[in-house]
């Protein structure tokens, strides 16, 4: 594939998001990440919990207010003051998947109302038939019979109450689904059958995911670029298996060596990197956010980049 | 291991609970042998009685489940016929003691983490106050929490996921007890953190000489920290063997697919392995293997009788007919060969 003729879907430009009003409380959750996502493609952002990456999701769904920095979605910028047919129309394009299906699913609703509240909210169908119809397609499409619409939430197994989840945002036929831990809460025979449904849907529909985990055998799996975030920074930036790779930066190495291994030879008898953030010293050399090779970037200062470049050699 | 002694001997064990005027059967005649200073790893799904069966050696079952029948010996005493809570007590946390899933809810928010762990010393060992908080110390100091003496007067919020979990083991720890159970000890926790408190826990197991029970579904977590596997479905445990034994020769058709629907055995782009259906419904006889109606290359006799254990080598036993001398010849899935050449096995290793 020639990257230059990839449309970009999403770009996200030196976003920063902090929390707390007073100058005492302040707290960065994001400080100063860029990066883009290709119409089409998985996106995937690892970190452990409090590194921000949920933070940036729900950013770009405008659910988390910005403070500095730009989000561009299809060439307009979506953050801060926009207008209300604008905001309508990412209400339809950018959807969420949320982590714990029995939570996010209203315990007192139907599924055919859990499924249709977004429709009803934008009100994008014509007549009553029209949307039955959308709604009995979005459940075919995650694999549920239409005859479901009349259940609660609680007579399903997790595994379908998160196809439910997925159900309602295929409804809105969006073009961008941000996926927040869609499968940390299932059980494993489950989440194989949850991946296997993402990424046919991808297929037929031609949906661009934003993947957030923290489990990075699932992440290799299904993203096709990966961005590892750390305490609210992006550090390393690549496709998915050049960084599995070629990891370059300390914490990127500490994290996928902490991967736990099906084999117990291997499993016994790995070495644990420990990441130690003292290890850069930044007080006169400033990091840089820098493509040391062709869609690779790595955060360091000039130091560490020459390191980078002579590791990359051999 | 063979010549170790056995510490815990369940032997056909059946647990169930009511529920809504229906019986519910959660564990189906499950045995097992625990040896003493081994680490055992049960694996399976949820709801498959992991978590239940492990819960009955220390009588933390739900008020509406019961031992229907079996027995569970431990120090010559037949676990399955306590009911009060006195008999309990000289077991629970004095010989047998629990780690949780989720440090975040399994501490008291109110009471500082010193009082916390001192409070089961003081319990179990009879020690009093100076004393009792000398030794409180130096198990924090043991699990890993630096500057004890400050974190001995913080409370749990001051902690962060790890460190809690920390304090968790060291509670758990404090009795020094023969057997210690983790039930999904690093679910809640971070990839790192992880690793961490898995090399915590193989530490301590050697210095108190403990044996101990992993719950957990995650096989990454099994490798790393387990002498012998257990698989569990359906309130049964299908399979059981070393470590390697079950990884690298594994014969029920159930762990077949739990190995093979392993994200690190994705090819990108293919759909990834997964199991058809659900678990069997509990409130229900099974008749035949439980696992059957998943199976796709089922036998008939599958949905007819239940397979007994069936001895692939001396530590190792499997329940599925496919065993039985008399069984047609199946290949385990074309995934599980591609796994044993990512571990560079040959085809009879």
């Amino acid at each position: 594939m020639n990257d230059k003729e990839r449309e970009i879907l999403l770009e996200v430009k030196n976003l920063s998001v902090e929390f707390g009003k007073s100058k005492k409380n302040r707290f960065r959750a994001v400080d100063n990440v860029s990066f883009f996502i290709y119409k089409g493609e998985t996106f995937g952002l690892v970190g452990e919990s409090g590194s921000g990456k949920t933070t940036i999701g729900r950013a770009i769904i405008r659910l988390n207010e910005t403070t500095e920095g730009e989000i561009i979605f299809k060439g307009k910028k979506i953050n801060g003051k926009i207008d209300k047919e604008l905001d309508k129309e990412l209400t339809r394009k950018i959807q969420m998947i949320f982590q714990d299906p029995m939570a996010s699913l209203n315990e007192r609703a139907k599924v055919d109302y859990i499924v249709s509240e977004g429709l009803y909210n934008i009100k994008n169908y014509k007549n009553e038939e029209e949307r039955k119809a959308k709604v009995e397609k979005a459940l075919l499409d995650v694999g549920l019979l239409p005859e479901f619409l009349s259940r609660f939430p609680h007579e399903f197994s997790g595994g379908q109450r998160q196809r439910i989840g997925i159900a309602r945002t295929l409804v809105m036929e969006p073009e961008l689904i941000i996926a927040d831990e869609p499968i940390s809460a299932l059980d494993v025979s489950i989440r194989a059958q949850v991946l296997n449904l993402l990424s046919e849907l991808q297929k037929d529909k031609g949906l661009t995911y934003l993947f957030i985990a923290h489990d990075l055998s699932v992440v290799r799996f299904i993203t096709d670029r990966l961005a590892v975030i750390h305490k609210g920074k992006i550090v390393e930036l690549a496709e998915t298996e050049k960084l599995f790779n070629n990891p370059l930066h300390p914490y990127t190495r500490s994290l996928l060596s902490a991967i736990p291994l099906p084999d117990p030879r291997r499993e016994k008898n790995k070495i644990l990197e420990v990441y130690d953030p003292s290890c850069h010293d930044y007080t006169t050399d400033k990091p840089k956010w820098v493509e040391i090779e062709p869609e690779h970037f790595v955060l360091g200062n000039d130091r560490e980049l020459e390191e980078y470049r002579k590791m990359l050699e051999n | 291991m063979e010549d170790s002694k056995v510490i815990l001997s369940v032997k056909d064990l059946v647990v169930k609970f009511k529920l809504r005027g229906r019986i519910l059967t959660a564990i189906r005649e499950a045995s097992l042998d625990l040896y003493e200073g081994e680490s055992l790893a049960i694996v399976g799904e949820s709801g498959s009685g992991k978590s239940v069966f492990t819960k009955t050696f220390m009588g933390l079952l739900d008020a509406n489940g019961w031992v229907d029948s079996g027995s569970i010996m431990f120090e010559g005493q037949d676990l399955a016929k306590y009911k009060t809570e006195n008999d309990w007590i000289k077991i629970r946390g004095k010989k047998i003691a629990m780690v949780f899933q989720d440090p975040m809810t399994s501490l008291n928010p109110l009471k500082t983490i010193g009082k916390q762990v001192q409070e089961a010393v003081e319990l179990h060992q009879g020690l009093k106050k100076e004393e009792a908080k000398k030794a409180v110390i130096e198990i924090l100091r043991d699990v890993g929490i630096s500057e004890p003496e400050r974190r001995y007067k913080q409370y749990p919020h001051e902690f962060s996921g790890g460190m809690r979990q920390r304090v968790v083991i060291a509670i758990a720890v404090a009795c020094k007890p023969r057997i210690l159970i983790c039930d999904e000890p690093t679910t809640a926790l971070d990839v790192t953190i992880q690793a961490q408190i898995l090399n915590l826990l193989k530490r301590l197991k050697d210095k108190y000489n403990l044996t101990t029970i992993y719950i957990t579904h995650d096989l990454g977590v099994v490798a790393n920290v387990a002498d012998r596997i257990a698989v569990m479905y359906a309130g049964d445990i299908i399979e059981i063997g070393k470590c390697e034994e079950v990884f690298y020769n594994p014969q029920h058709p159930y762990t077949w697919a739990l190995l093979s629907s392993l994200p690190q055995l994705g090819i990108k782009g293919k759909p990834l392995h997964s199991i058809k259906g659900t678990p069997p419904n509990l409130f229900y006889d099974i008749k035949g293997d439980a696992f059957a109606p998943r199976n796709p290359k089922a036998l008939k006799i599958d949905f007819v009788e239940k397979p007994p254990y069936f001895t692939v080598s001396p530590t190792h036993k499997a329940k599925t007919w496919l065993l039985d001398p008399r069984a047609p010849k199946v290949e385990p899935p074309e995934s599980i060969a591609i796994l044993r050449k990512q571990w560079g096995l040959n085809k009879d290793e």
